[in-house]
């Protein structure tokens, strides 16, 4: 393996509901093939990634949870800002007393609830301390990933260290902000959204794109996640529609395999639902298809998520690493 | 912790029940939506979940159904889709409520959507002198704050609701503009961040920091003490002077304001333990929204905030064929390599198969919720083909929660 110039840095967001974490997940583990080691990182306090690796409540600590697929390692960390404030006083500033004080005048809860996209600072801060670090003359970790707010603020969080470069004009927290910034818009850093085929996810990723585009935080890819299988074949859906499938035809088939033919009406309605429903799903996929950021597809898992569906999905996000 | 409201609200709370009577909707272990938009009692509504639920859409749905039965009700959404906002007649952000056209009977239906910064600016204005309040506006600290803070949208919702119900219950009983406001949470990481804005700024405001900040507005020789020299020379050595210099600015400027913004902070706590108020925790079948679900029913719980029920969304048990999954498809295979009909009927047993199936692990999760709340009256709206655009899918949508 060469010296990387710099560790690659994944963002996902996503529409609540889209199914985020999980796509963060699999993407980790997609990236820690050949031995290579990722971070994979929340910063939402919600133990998302503990849950779906069904582990006990990750604490601020990095710790291996899941090998890759080609024996890499994928270790996870949810970060808060709290801790991520007192590691930062005290790695950058030896504020161990001061730090104490800031604490006992109630600073640190000032800062990370009350005052103004400091939090945001923090969260990014710590990514960015992990995607820089080094151990010898290699990088820490070949990649980080980070499990990110959802799209509704993601541009205002990733952008927030130069909102805060506005307030604060010069001094360290300044020049750290500004370092931040570089590296959200560096070439080694990809944004991905996550979304599924519906109406109001699909706007907003587009929404998203345009928006993050502005700021100069490039959309990398789209993952549309949880699509439903097209269950019916065009000539039904075809039939449905124009109303040539009756309940008679239906009623007889019915009778034919023994089952009750009065519940040819309730099954019409039912696949006429679902063609209402594939042809959103295809009208979504269309006006996806147009946004410009290539799209990839992840099919509904029914039964859940677990560890073999994580490598199933990673598989899929291969063109993401 | 100072200041936390709870003395004020466990008067209250002695009396205190969920608006929906418990003995009636346990019966069956159903929310009676109707019953609860009927009272005259109930005055607030909150819905709230995590995202991606339908918050909006069941908020709007309520205040339709409402109104539509008579009542004055005004709507209050943070983050309504674009469609939904134009179906309701929400195409300009102006922070007020507009009259919904299109509502049947005599009730009456008013939305508005939140501009936070907006409400924030009101805020300042309403209670600040005019330069004072130039001065606060133009303040970067507050720029900042107003428009980007995480939490800022929480605060303002709680302020504009305050805001709204007081100025509904200003007239007496026969005049009121509303006697209903309907709200749905902001979709952030933690929807019930409003229920900490009264400790918080509490804390705050009786904290050190504050008091270590405004020293040199009021005589600073009393505070200084060698613990505030650590703390001023390592605030200046990390943010630099001159964020000190503003941040102090904005403090002495509103610290006038700060007092109000706990008071109505407090008073809206205690509204929402009122048994005025009915929270509807809205969730889908899914396992992470329905653990988020559980979250929010214990949190109001610990909160003594009256929990009408859990409104379940997008659900798929509307089968009335009376064919199981395993026979639809074992029927379908029979049927593949027959004639024309005989496909197409495969095809539509299969998507019954699906959605039974679909519908049988979402039966799972609801009964996990259910054993672990069994108190908790819940309330399913089944999953539509399509978006909400409408007052008539709205309407459909109310009918559904009503049952």
């Amino acid at each position: 393996m060469s010296v990387a110039i710099a560790t690659d840095l994944h963002i996902v967001t996503g529409k609540g509901g889209t199914g985020k974490t999980t796509v963060a997940a699999a993407l980790a583990m997609a990236l820690a093939g050949d031995g290579r080691k990722v971070l994979l990182c929340e910063v939402e306090g919600r133990q998302g990634i503990a849950q779906l690796f069904d582990v006990a409540p990750l604490p601020y600590e990095e710790r291996k949870i899941a090998v890759g697929p080609g024996g890499g390692e994928v270790h996870a960390l949810a970060i808060d800002p709290e801790s991520a404030l007192l590691e930062y006083l005290q790695m950058y500033y030896r504020l161990g007393r001061a730090g104490r004080a800031l604490d006992r005048f109630g600073i640190i809860d000032f800062a990370t609830t009350i005052a103004p996209g400091v939090r945001d600072v923090l969260l990014t801060g710590k990514v960015y301390e992990a995607a820089k670090r080094r151990s010898g003359d290699q990088f820490t970790y070949d990649a980080v990933v980070m499990d990110a707010p959802p799209t509704g603020r993601i541009t205002r969080f990733l952008n927030v260290n130069s909102e805060l470069a506005g307030l604060a004009k010069v001094g360290p927290i300044r020049r750290q902000a500004d370092a931040i910034m570089q590296m959200m818009r560096a070439p080694s850093t990809h944004i991905h959204l996550v979304t599924v085929l519906e109406e109001m996810p699909v706007t907003e990723t587009i929404d998203a794109i345009a928006e993050l585009g502005t700021e100069k935080l490039p959309v990398s890819h789209v993952a549309v996640n949880l699509i439903q299988p097209d269950l019916l074949t065009t000539s039904t859906r075809d039939a449905l529609i124009n109303g040539s499938l009756d309940t008679e035809t239906v009623g007889a088939a019915l009778e034919r395999v023994g089952l009750p033919p009065d519940a040819a009406g309730s099954l019409i309605d039912g696949g006429m639902d679902a063609a209402h429903r594939a042809t959103l799903q295809t009208d979504n996929r269309a006006e996806l298809a147009d946004c410009g950021r290539p799209v990839v597809e992840l099919a509904r898992r029914p039964d859940g998520i677990d560890l073999g569906a994580l490598y199933e999905m990673a598989e899929q996000l291969g063109d993401l690493t | 912790m100072t200041g936390k409201p709870h003395t004020q609200g466990s008067k209250r709370r002695a009396r205190a029940r969920p608006r929906v009577l418990i003995d009636d909707a346990s019966r069956d272990g159903r929310i009676d939506i109707d019953g609860m938009l009927d009272d005259r009692g109930t005055e607030i509504i909150v819905c709230c979940g995590s995202g991606g639920v339908g918050k909006t859409t069941t908020a709007a749905a309520l205040a339709l159904r409402a109104a539509e039965q008579g009542r004055k009700v005004c709507v209050l959404t943070i983050d309504p889709a674009r469609r939904l906002a134009q179906s309701m007649g929400l195409t300009e952000l102006d922070n007020s409520p507009r009259p919904v056209q299109g509502v049947e009977g005599d009730g009456s239906l008013d939305a508005m959507m939140l501009d936070m910064k907006r409400t924030f600016d009101e805020v300042v204005e309403a209670h600040a002198s005019p330069e004072k309040a130039a001065q606060i506006l133009s303040n970067p600290f507050y720029v900042a704050l107003s428009s980007s803070f995480a939490g800022t949208q929480e605060y303002m919702a709680m302020e504009k609701l305050g805001q709204l119900h007081s100025e509904a219950v200003a007239d007496d009983a026969s005049s009121r503009r509303w006697d209903l406001i309907v709200v749905d949470t902001p979709p952030s990481r933690s929807a019930l961040d409003f229920l900490d804005a009264p400790e918080r700024l509490s804390s705050l405001l009786d904290g050190r920091f504050i008091k270590l900040l405004m020293a040199p507005a009021k005589g600073p020789a009393r505070l200084l003490s060698a613990g505030l020299g650590i703390v001023t020379s390592a605030l200046n050595k990390v943010l630099g002077a001159q964020f000190l210099t503003d941040l102090q600015t904005f403090i002495a400027a509103f610290d006038t304001l700060f007092g109000g913004f706990r008071q109505r902070a407090e008073a809206t706590y205690a509204l929402l333990q009122a048994p005025e108020t009915a929270f509807l925790v809205v969730a889908a079948p899914e396992r992470a929204a329905m653990r988020e679900a559980a979250y929010f029913v214990e949190r109001l719980a610990g909160e003594k905030m009256p929990l009408s029920g859990l409104v379940v969304n997008r659900v798929h048990d509307d089968d009335s064929s009376g064919i199981t999954a395993a026979a639809a498809e074992s029927a379908a295979a029979r049927l593949r390599d027959g004639d024309d009909a005989d496909q197409k009927t495969a095809d539509l047993l299969t998507v019954r198969a699906e959605r039974l199936r679909v519908g049988a692990r979402e039966g799972r999760q609801r009964r996990g919720f259910t054993s672990a709340h069994p108190s908790v009256p819940t309330v399913s709206v089944a999953a539509l083909s399509g978006d909400v655009h409408d007052l008539a899918a709205l309407r459909e949508i109310g009918r559904l929660l009503a049952g």
